[in-house]
């Protein structure tokens, strides 16, 4: 079946601050999509400070210039607007979605907390607060909290900025200081260190002048340098377990780096695709051996990144598979089975059809997380910022149609055990 | 510092309902197609009405659905459909057998015809049943030992009794003992098109659409079974329940209000009350726990529509140390909006975003399918949003103060708490008398 594509038109161009904007217009509905989105992560926070860039993301929303506390949700909100923000390896986002007419508001809202967050003792208090409690009811107070995305990187990376706790710990939480705050912002929050996305219902001259009107007078401040957080793979295989004392059955997951998703696209893409030969449905090589097979494994499941944000993830990164077992289920056999599967594909090639059905699935995940407007929005901003090609949201589809048999074959043949980074989690219910 | 202020709102047009088009076929399934062809893809969404279905076999069955049929295997059935770009899953909730698909635009024939091949000759074979079968035991112990899933056991236990609402998850040694020739004859019995509606929403020409499900599905064929429930039983307030989960770190609060369908005189204004009340983020509620006193992340309410009746439903987990503030200040807020009307300006504030929502929800293709496809088993159609609109823009402050007395009063509630039960106790019992139970 032939891929379709989609053909958002974008415009781009840069204020005389630095920050570049995208405009992404649709008409078929009248809401629009608004994303800003800054060049800093989880890799970028200091020594002593994990979870510093999350708990930054909260206190961006306490007010700022012109806003009291509580003034931006209910502003977004009281326009008939939904918000969030969330914070990944690379970037921090916060978006809004909206009725039409709600535009320049959200417009001058995010323009307003990109001059300066309000940052005050009480609000600091208040977040750590509130996230102490996000922690505790993801990680903390759940089976399989915090698995894998917090629980693998320090088995497979050595570096502070790659292997660190994201969510952060109490003690690092509680520490922070409004002077933290402040010098976070200053270093990181420059309008060149962000890039602004608009989709949906509006007219292209109208939206530039409320752009330029809003975010021309943002003071430009130097963008910091961007960080090199490579380091080398592991060269022998790596392996640690945990016991989650209120997981009642075991599970384990596995990831090898992958080629620089930026500097080495091409290389890359294949295993995006090799992810989703391997685990997209009933009919992908490991769900049917070890789930319908051999029945070692209730659910497996494989993406790239570690917050399976594949197109908006920078180098060092990896591919990852992760499965839940049986009561009594053999994480070894798991491995030893996924390691056979992979040497059938590098050595056997994939069957008629295989690819080709794979890749008509993924078409569908992509086109239809484009259908709404953040779906456009948050994706093109970030790629505007990690490549300065918001156009390549229009023409995945095709690219993910090109990756070729030998590419996937290539691909699953360095995925050996040797290069893996595994970790266990052994049930604690009960023991 | 510069002195900006807030731009004004540009009015929201007239909601515009789209292109759609409906048939009842000769079997008595509905076909709703309607079109939004930004994305070449289709929706699809199929509900059979499933009430009074026996709860183990007829959750067993949705996970077991696509496992085969006289000409094709599990595999076969994956295979082909991810070959149109499309994938189909089933679910359970006590009132409905839901599918749930999409495919590419182009692929909405062969998707199709596979549906119809599982609804109208499934196989239920022995050994994928077997899987899917422990498969779905795992997934209850797994979930069983999750806590919002047993605060919500417990909670549903205790509103509803001896009704059939009151167990929406069976127990795995009930689900071990389903057999596949269990299963044929449920779906036998229940998978049936009459009173059944299939939504398609897409890319696609609304009257080609429904003329492609019609020969599709026409022969699927079968009289439909009263899977009526009665009436939910009113909400019997009484101590709060307490759930003991030794070393919790976090207490997980749920109360359940009296609620009224989508269709009642009363609904606009409640959903109202609601928003102000706890729900949305800048509602009294998450403002007061989370952004003043930071005891909680995700506090949420939400009013719950079932065929049989509906519920306004409370839930936020806490930390274990403030459950006992918490419930206080949730208590405070429910008597506030039960006793003195709602100001002026945070009414507006709720009412634009209530309005706006319902924008945002019928903006991409999936929202439409999901929209259309509830509102249908309630006998509703998308008109419903123009109808709901008009009367959330006109509920008058008066009205909004009636409704909430009547069932926002924190003593018509009833109050589950799952945590750390020696340390939560005392502070809970200081405020309303408290009794231990399971879950």
């Amino acid at each position: 079946m032939k891929i379709p594509a989609t053909k958002y038109p974008v415009e781009r161009f840069t204020l005389d601050n630095g920050l570049r904007v995208v405009l992404t217009p649709d008409r078929s509905a009248p809401v629009v999509g608004v994303a800003v989105v800054y060049d800093v992560g989880i890799r970028s926070e200091p020594q002593g400070r994990t979870g510093f860039a999350h708990l930054f993301e909260h206190l961006m929303f306490q007010g700022s210039e012109n806003l009291e506390k509580l003034a931006h949700f209910r502003h977004v909100q009281g326009a008939g607007g939904s918000f969030n923000g969330s914070t990944h390896l690379d970037y921090t986002d916060y978006f809004e979605v909206l009725p039409a007419g709600a535009l320049e508001r959200a417009l001058f809202l995010e323009a307003d907390r990109m001059r300066g967050p309000r940052l005050t003792e009480e609000n600091l208090r208040n977040q750590v607060d509130v996230v102490k409690e996000e922690i505790r009811v993801n990680v903390l107070n759940r089976p399989y909290g915090g698995f894998p995305w917090l629980k693998l990187p320090p088995v497979m990376f050595e570096t502070f900025p790659n292997a660190h706790d994201g969510y952060g710990s109490f003690t690092d939480l509680e520490s922070a200081t409004v002077d933290d705050a402040a010098e976070f912002f200053r270093k990181y929050y420059a309008s060149g260190n962000a890039t602004l996305a608009v989709a949906g219902d509006f007219d292209v001259a109208t939206a530039t002048k409320l752009i330029e009107h809003h975010f021309g007078d943002v003071p430009a401040r130097p963008k910091p340098q961007l960080p090199d957080f490579a380091e080398p793979g592991p060269s022998a295989e790596r392996r640690e377990s945990y016991v989650d004392r209120l997981a009642p059955l075991p599970a384990v997951a596995s990831a090898w780096r992958v080629p620089d998703p930026i500097a080495d696209f091409t290389d890359y893409l294949p295993y995006v695709v090799l992810a989703e030969v391997l685990t997209d449905g009933d009919a992908s090589r490991l769900v049917e051996r070890l789930v319908q097979r051999d029945r070692i494994a209730t659910t497996i499941g494989g993406y790239i990144g570690f917050m399976g944000d594949e197109y908006q993830v920078r180098n060092p990164t990896a591919l990852l598979l992760q499965a839940h077992l049986p009561p009594g289920g053999d994480t070894d056999k798991v491995l030893r089975v996924v390691d056979e599967e992979l040497d059938r594909l590098a050595t056997g090639g994939l069957t008629a059809g295989e690819l080709a059905r794979t890749q008509a699935r993924m078409a569908t995940h992509l086109l239809r997380d484009t259908d709404a407007v953040l779906g456009r929005a948050l994706p093109m901003a970030v790629l505007e910022l990690q490549r300065g090609r918001p156009e390549l949201l229009n023409e995945l589809p095709k690219l993910v149609g090109e990756v070729t048999e030998a590419q996937i074959v290539a691909a699953a043949a360095t995925l050996r055990p040797e290069r893996r980074a595994t970790v266990e989690v052994v049930p604690g219910v009960n023991q | 510092m510069s002195n900006r202020s807030l731009p004004d709102l540009v009015p929201d047009s007239k909601i515009r309902l789209p292109k759609q088009a409906e048939r009842t076929l000769s079997s008595g399934l509905t076909v709703i197609a309607i079109r939004r062809p930004a994305v070449p893809l289709v929706e699809l969404r199929l509900r059979v009405p499933f009430g009074r279905a026996p709860l183990a076999r007829a959750t067993l069955l949705s996970q077991a659905l696509f496992t085969g049929t006289a000409t094709m295997s599990s595999i076969d059935i994956a295979a082909e459909l991810q070959a149109v770009g499309g994938g189909l899953s089933a679910g359970l909730d006590p009132d409905t057998l839901l599918v749930t698909g999409n495919s590419l635009a182009g692929g909405l024939d062969r998707m199709l015809e596979i549906l119809a091949g599982v609804l109208t000759d499934p196989a239920y074979p022995a050994d994928e049943v077997a899987t899917e079968r422990e498969r779905l035991v795992d997934h209850i112990q797994v979930a069983q030992s999750q806590p919002a899933h047993v605060a919500r056991t417990a909670l549903l236990k205790r509103m509803y009794g001896r009704h059939p609402y009151a167990v929406q998850t069976p127990e795995p040694e009930q689900v071990r003992g389903v057999r596949p020739a269990q299963l044929r004859a449920l779906h036998a019995d229940r998978v049936r098109p009459d009173g059944s509606v299939l939504v398609l929403v897409g890319d696609i020409n609304v009257e080609k659409a429904i003329d492609t499900a019609e020969k599709a599905l026409g022969g699927w064929i079968g009289a439909g079974r009263d899977g009526n429930l009665p009436a939910t039983p009113p909400l019997e307030p009484g101590p709060l329940l307490l759930v003991d989960r030794p070393g919790a770190v976090q207490s997980s609060l749920r109360m359940a209000l009296p609620a009224v369908p989508r269709t009642d005189p009363d609904y606009a204004a409640l959903q109202l009350a609601n928003m102000v009340f706890g729900g949305y983020f800048s509602s009294r509620w998450v403002e007061n726990i989370r952004e003043d006193k930071g005891y909680t992340y995700g506090p949420h309410t939400a009013i719950e529509h079932f065929l049989a009746g509906s519920a306004l439903v409370v839930a936020a987990e806490v930390a274990t140390e403030v459950t006992g503030p918490a419930m206080l200040e949730t208590l405070y807020e429910l008597g506030r909006i039960a006793s003195l009307p709602p100001g002026e300006e945070e009414l507006e504030q709720a009412r634009r975003y209530a309005l706006g929502t319902l924008r945002l929800g019928m903006s991409t293709q999936a929202g439409l399918a999901g929209l259309a496809s509830i509102y249908a088993s309630f006998g509703l159609r998308l008109d419903y949003l123009t109808e709901h609109s008009a009367a959330l823009s006109s509920a008058t402050r008066e009205q909004v103060a009636e409704v909430a007395a009547q069932y926002l009063a924190p003593s018509r509630a009833v109050s589950v708490v799952l945590g750390d039960a020696e340390k939560v106790e005392g502070q809970l019992a200081a405020l309303t008398p408290v009794e231990r139970g399971a879950a």
